[in-house]
């Protein structure tokens, strides 16, 4: 438990240093959000319309921003064969990357989309279910994203083909996620769709380290 | 303890780089690893290390196969690459704070105590609060290597452990690997120069031929 929790601690130190990507995250789910009253104009109703797809999006987006730098890092300074000769399961060391990796990422902008809700004049009776559904929702994107990055690791393009991989897995999350919100919107219970969003995280959460343990022990030879 | 390597081979990518290898290794001994670059040292050190799977033959521990609990072999060792695996933006003492808490499970407060021993081992007190991206290249290295004094490990496996570092940094090297042969420690170490390691087999890797 103490190795566990020196990653997490180790890697929150790291990502809000200077290189860290906790600020770039944060400014371009911002930026990319508040564009779109820019773009496609002023009026509410529309506005209202696509402000959860438009915020889920972005969220998912700049949650992938950052992934490919995930295990890059300590495999380019050697820190990656530390963490395979630790008594610690490979695939816990890699969860507790990713736990550290969603503190920085999902967790903040989880806490951020409510106030960008306001700017696109969602009904106030779907922020709350907004917030819910993205923190059920982002840790799905940092686990499944993770199994992508691990993956990747040594490939010269790793920024562009995180994306590719792993977008089409996340598909479920982002429906579910934007379902919800418009549930909410609508008067109905967003119930189901939370529920799906809990077992989708749940089910993540089990396989994924499994999977990122193996590829990162593929990277390793 | 002993670690019998039998008719191990290695093939990276097209290439065969050693077959047949064979040699023990008892408690105290140590292993110094020869051959031109390319010939398949690292390969070897990362074979031993388990992140390579032997293309044939067999790594055994005490008689048994390694691969039957991989868990205790893997607690038995440490592995060193040529990189440092140092974090510039954390400090020395937090670089191998962080090291022992991965590989002992100890308490933060503890780890730091050791990490502080580790670095007034290494000569590095006066560096300790400093960020390692402001250490000089042999600094780092010792920092990497000062990694040796906090692992519970046996089998110490060293890539290229003296680049980079001066000759007074090498004689300490040696005293610190002497004194883990004499608490019946194992070294295995690759190196193309002169390494203080009295007493050490030696094995010479032939040129890399095509499979």
């Amino acid at each position: 438990m103490s190795a566990f929790l020196a990653i997490v601690g180790r890697d929150l130190r790291l990502g809000f240093g200077a290189q860290g990507a906790l600020l770039t995250t944060l400014l371009f789910f911002v930026l990319a959000v508040s564009l779109f009253p820019l773009g496609v104009g002023p009026e509410p109703q529309i506005l209202a319309r696509i402000s959860a797809g438009v915020i889920w999006v972005a969220a998912l987006l700049a949650a992938l921003l950052s992934l490919d730098r995930l295990f890059q890092g300590d495999q380019e300074d050697g820190t990656l064969d530390l963490l395979a000769q630790a008594p610690l399961p490979l695939g816990l060391a890699a969860l507790a990357k990713v736990l550290a990796h969603w503190l920085t990422t999902g967790l903040p902008l989880s806490l951020m989309a409510p106030l960008l809700a306001l700017l696109l004049q969602m009904d106030s009776e779907a922020i709350p279910v907004l917030l819910l559904a993205l923190l059920l929702g982002t840790p799905s994107l940092s686990l499944i994203g993770a199994i992508g990055a691990a993956l990747t690791l040594g490939a010269k393009r790793g920024a562009v083909l995180v994306p590719l991989l792993t977008l089409p897995l996340l598909i479920p999350v982002l429906i579910f996620g934007v379902g919800a919100v418009e549930a909410a919107a609508y008067g109905l219970s967003a119930s189901p769709h939370l529920l799906l969003l809990g077992a989708f995280f749940a089910g993540s959460l089990a396989l994924s380290p499994f999977a990122i343990a193996g590829a990162i022990k593929l990277a390793l030879e | 303890m002993a670690l019998t390597v039998e008719g191990l081979a290695c093939i990276r990518g097209e290439r065969q780089l050693f077959t047949d290898l064979q040699f023990r290794l008892a408690a105290g001994e140590a292993l110094l690893l020869h051959g031109p670059n390319g010939s398949g040292k690292s390969s070897l050190l990362r074979l031993l290390a388990g992140f390579l799977s032997p293309a044939a033959g067999k790594l055994l521990w005490d008689g048994a196969a390694v691969s039957e609990d991989t868990d205790a072999y893997r607690a038995r060792l440490l592995y060193l690459g040529h990189l440092d695996a140092v974090k510039p933006q954390l400090t020395a003492t937090e670089n191998l704070a962080f090291f022992a808490q991965l590989m002992t499970g100890a308490a933060t407060a503890a780890a730091e105590d050791q990490a502080k021993q580790a670095l007034e081992a290494a000569g590095l007190t006066r560096q300790r609060s400093l960020p390692a991206r402001y250490l000089s290249a042999g600094q780092k290295h010792r920092l990497a290597l000062a990694r040796l004094l906090l692992s519970p490990a046996t089998l110490w496996l060293l890539d290229e452990p003296t680049n980079a570092l001066d000759s007074a940094s090498v004689a300490w090297l040696g005293a610190v690997l002497q004194a883990h042969r004499d608490r019946g420690g194992m070294v295995i170490l690759a190196s193309h120069v002169a390494v203080p390691l009295p007493g050490a087999r030696q094995l010479t890797l032939p040129e890399g031929r095509l499979a």
